[in-house]
């Protein structure tokens, strides 16, 4: 990859990088950082709420009978919004929001997001978008109680006729909202890596963060105007005596919203993962001190990722009576997406190999990423096979695989990218041994969670149940007592932030903390980054042709393009 | 024990053998009675029931042996990086990122694997999904939160619900709560049945992992499937598609009889098995079936 003289870039801080005051700085932000740290505490604070309904769920499930929860209908509750949280509100907005906003313009030697004040709409649309979630919460849902409990798939008619109460309702403004919030990041994302790449930058130099980011920013961008038209066709199928796309008595088909929303909902998937798969290059190859290794497979592995991701959709649906040529197709689509990934999890490795590893607590994360994704990955491959997931369709086996990449994958990838930049973002650092206590409470807790659930899987439990035979009991208590240690490894995680705060000024870092092998612009400047970074463009280093002359082209090109 | 014999000879008896010892005891089913369902501690697909089973287990198997072998290549692999390639023993690190030969390995061998998956998997997928001459029809509507079954075909049998049976009454008749019902399913076994699945109301999903079967039940469509059971026994299978507050309160129970003992059942009118007759014999409280 590129290698950056950093002593080129001039720092220059001016009074122009005096900051706004509180109020102007954090509500009306236009500041790509401030934006992406307002993403991160969203992020957390989501991730808490869907952690307490996920602990809930698992206290319940640790026994049989109906013993924590009041009603059924309140845990189908929890169950839905633990999921739509998580996905929309947790994950998206720490890796995308978060990172991407944070550190996106910075990798590519930009001073901002191509579109600050619609970056800001984009923020602010996804708490209003939580409190129609929260909302929904208190008010009537079904006649058994308040809230939505058709799962976050939301398939009708549950979500029709069967959930008739205003909950529902709040949801899809929500989700709308959340949905609008993505698509104008995706709009600024696409923008600011094709416009607003340094000097010297092509599109082949750029890290591999960034190219994670533009995949990421085209699925949005083709996939949640899917899931908007199908929330909308959902609401107004919910009027009385309204619409009948999906009601069978009136000449509609339930099972077209399935593939709508499939049609989003599996590109949704490499959203959350692609962000994360960047993160954890940069780490592997910081701490291998070695530059990635196949750097062109990996970046356009993750476009054919993208690209294949669009077209699998329906191996979610292998037990709704598709045609067998059909599921046939969608079963060799999706064992396709194997190869891709495959490279990438090699590529990995072999950037590993060789290198002069540091075991520091980010690449705890990538490693820990990296291996819990490869188990996550294969038992997709098991997935794939329609044959077997007749079987296997709905059940814990499903949950144990899409938490292995999601609460292991993406979640690993969170944190991996968040101990990795927290020096960069605020400028000091965190206690190694608590962090290092956190990532193996973590590992430990959510493997004992989930492992667990392949085998409930492979007895054939369902998902989404309160109460199960007796049989199942053995591996839910095992997976619940998981859910304790993952409870603790979060307190441990906030004590880490805590103690960090406290000690903040005795552990000031440097430009780049983490020293060779961290080869990317953000370590080129300082930590914190200033207000304004950037305000005279760095130049790339060309690598093997001239640098002086390839600069000067590219000032050449942009001057002839503002002419 | 059948599922984890199929194991056990693809992948060679030592660990399985151990495992499956530990499974066995387990299961204890009533006196008597031939059930099939979730095993106590299960950790495996439950046994076959159905030659579309039979086979299922063997491609579960025939992949489950190759994604294990990966997994464990990447921790061997793994493991041996992180020692070998740590900073301590390797401090000056190599600078090599480029290496036609192993990209292309890497991108090769993985589209051998899976094309070895995919052929014996497309097998299978046809034919669970093409249904054979079959013999006789039955038909599963969903309904929330029950199920009702009918013959198509024998006319002097009425459509019945099929309910749960509650913690008391599992108890009485010494069948597992949360998968026994008061009316079966009836079918008799060596008999390609064809199942014709739909729902009245929200969408559920009729599953019987014994069988391999898992259709869904969506209203305004009807899905069919098929299933042959191998031998007289009752099978246990829980509704698979979240339909709503009692999505977990609607077991599925089918049982299998002789051809002759079904000849008979279909004579007398298909009078479901009253499984509280014995019980209220005694003058105890009435249990209704279908309360």
């Amino acid at each position: 990859m590129v290698a950056i003289p950093g002593a080129d870039i001039p720092v220059v801080h001016t009074p122009a990088d005096d900051k706004p005051g509180f109020w102007a700085r954090w509500f009306y932000s236009t500041n790509h950082k401030d934006i992406g740290i307002l993403y991160l505490i969203f992020g957390i604070f989501s991730g808490l709420l869907g952690g307490f309904l996920s602990f809930m769920m698992r206290m319940e499930l640790a026994t049989p009978g109906i013993d924590v929860f009041s009603s059924e209908h309140t845990y189908l509750v929890f169950v839905t919004m633990h999921g739509l949280i998580m996905i929309f509100f947790m994950v998206m907005p720490a890796l995308i929001g978060g990172f991407g906003n944070y550190f996106l313009p910075i990798m590519i030697g930009a001073p901002d997001m191509a579109f600050p004040r619609m970056n800001n709409l984009s923020f602010w649309l996804l708490p209003v978008a939580l409190i129609c979630l929260l909302i929904s919460f208190f008010v009537p849902g079904a006649a058994e109680g308040n809230g939505f409990g058709g799962a976050w798939v939301m398939y009708p008619p549950l979500s029709t006729t069967g959930s008739p109460g205003p909950a529902f309702d709040f949801i899809i403004i929500g989700l709308l909202a959340a949905g609008f919030s993505s698509i104008f990041g995706a709009i600024n994302f696409i923008t600011t890596i094709l416009n607003m790449r340094a000097p010297g930058m092509t599109m082949h130099k750029m890290p591999l963060f960034a190219w994670a980011m533009l995949v990421t920013a085209f699925l949005l961008l083709l996939a949640l105007p899917v899931l908007a038209a199908a929330l909308f066709m959902l609401l107004t199928d919910r009027i009385e005596g309204g619409t009948a796309f999906f009601d069978p008595a009136r000449g509609g088909d339930p099972q077209m919203f399935q593939h709508l929303f499939w049609f989003f909902g599996h590109p949704e998937v490499y959203i959350m993962i692609l962000p994360a798969f960047g993160i954890v290059s940069h780490i592997v190859s910081t701490f291998s001190k070695k530059p990635i290794f196949g750097y062109l497979g990996m970046a356009y592995a993750m476009v054919a990722i993208g690209v294949v991701g669009f077209v699998v959709w329906a191996h979610h649906m292998y037990t709704v009576g598709m045609d067998v040529n059909v599921k046939a197709y969608f079963v060799l689509a999706t064992l396709v997406i194997a190869v891709p990934t495959g490279v990438k999890v090699f590529s990995w490795l072999a950037t590993m190999w060789g290198g002069s590893i540091r075991f520091t607590v980010p690449m705890l994360w990538a490693i820990g990423f990296i291996i819990l994704f490869v188990v996550g990955g294969v038992t997709g491959v098991m997935l794939a096979n329609a044959g077997v997931t007749t079987y296997l369709h709905d059940t814990y086996y499903v949950v144990a695989h899409f938490h292995y990449v999601l609460s292991m994958g993406a979640v690993f990838g969170i944190f991996a990218g968040w101990y990795y930049w927290y020096g960069k973002m605020f400028g000091h650092h965190y206690n190694g041994f608590l962090a290092r206590l956190h990532f193996w409470l973590f590992f430990i807790g959510v493997n004992v969670i989930f492992f667990p659930q392949h085998f409930l899987g492979l007895n054939s439990m369902p998902r989404r149940y309160i109460d199960y035979p007796v049989e199942f009991e053995f591996w839910n208590m095992v997976s619940s007592w998981g859910a304790w240690i993952t409870l603790a490894s979060v307190a441990v995680f906030f004590v880490v932030l805590i103690e960090a705060f406290l000690m903040r000024n005795k552990r000031r870092v440097g430009n780049n903390y983490w020293g060779e092998g961290a080869t990317t612009l953000e370590w080129t400047i300082s930590s914190p980054p200033p207000y304004h970074q950037f305000s005279v463009l760095p130049r790339i280093d060309a690598g093997d042709s001239d640098p002086h002359e390839e600069v000067d082209e590219a000032y050449a090109r942009r001057e002839g393009d503002s002419a | 024990m059948r599922a984890l014999n199929a194991m056990s000879s693809t992948i060679g008896a030592g660990l399985v053998a151990a495992l499956s010892g530990v499974a066995a005891f387990a299961q204890d089913a009533p006196s008597g009675l031939n059930e099939f369902g979730p095993e106590p501690k299960g950790w495996f697909l439950q046994d076959a029931a159905t030659p579309v089973m039979e086979e299922l287990i063997v491609v579960h198997n025939l992949v489950q042996i190759i994604i294990t072998a990966i997994v464990l290549f990447v921790f061997l692999l793994m493991a041996y990086i992180l020692i070998r390639f740590r900073e301590s023993k390797n401090p000056v690190p190599s600078k090599t990122s480029h290496n036609t030969l192993i990209e292309i390995v890497w991108t090769v061998v993985p589209v051998i694997l899976l094309v070895i998956i995919a052929i014996p998997s497309m097998n299978l997928l046809y034919k669970q999904d093409r249904l054979p001459e079959t013999e006789m029809t039955v038909k599963v509507v969903g309904n929330t939160w029950n199920w009702l079954y009918s013959y198509p075909e024998y006319e002097n049998v009425e459509e019945w619900v099929s309910n749960p049976l509650d913690e008391t009454q599992a108890r009485e008749v010494g069948q597992p709560y949360l998968l026994a019902t008061d009316a079966p399913l009836v079918v008799p076994v060596g008999t390609k049945v064809k199942v014709l699945v739909t729902s009245v109301n929200n969408m559920h999903s009729w599953a019987v992992p014994s069988f391999g079967v898992k259709m869904d039940a969506v209203p305004g469509i009807i899905n069919e499937t098929w299933f042959e059971v191998f031998e007289e026994g009752t099978y246990y299978g829980q509704c698979s598609e979240i339909c709503g507050v009692r999505h977990y309160y609607m077991p599925i129970e089918v049982k299998a009889v002789s051809k002759a003992e079904f000849a008979r059942f279909i004579a007398a009118g298909g009078e479901p098995e009253d499984k509280f007759a014995q019980l209220n014999d005694g003058g105890g409280a009435v249990v209704s079936a279908n309360d």
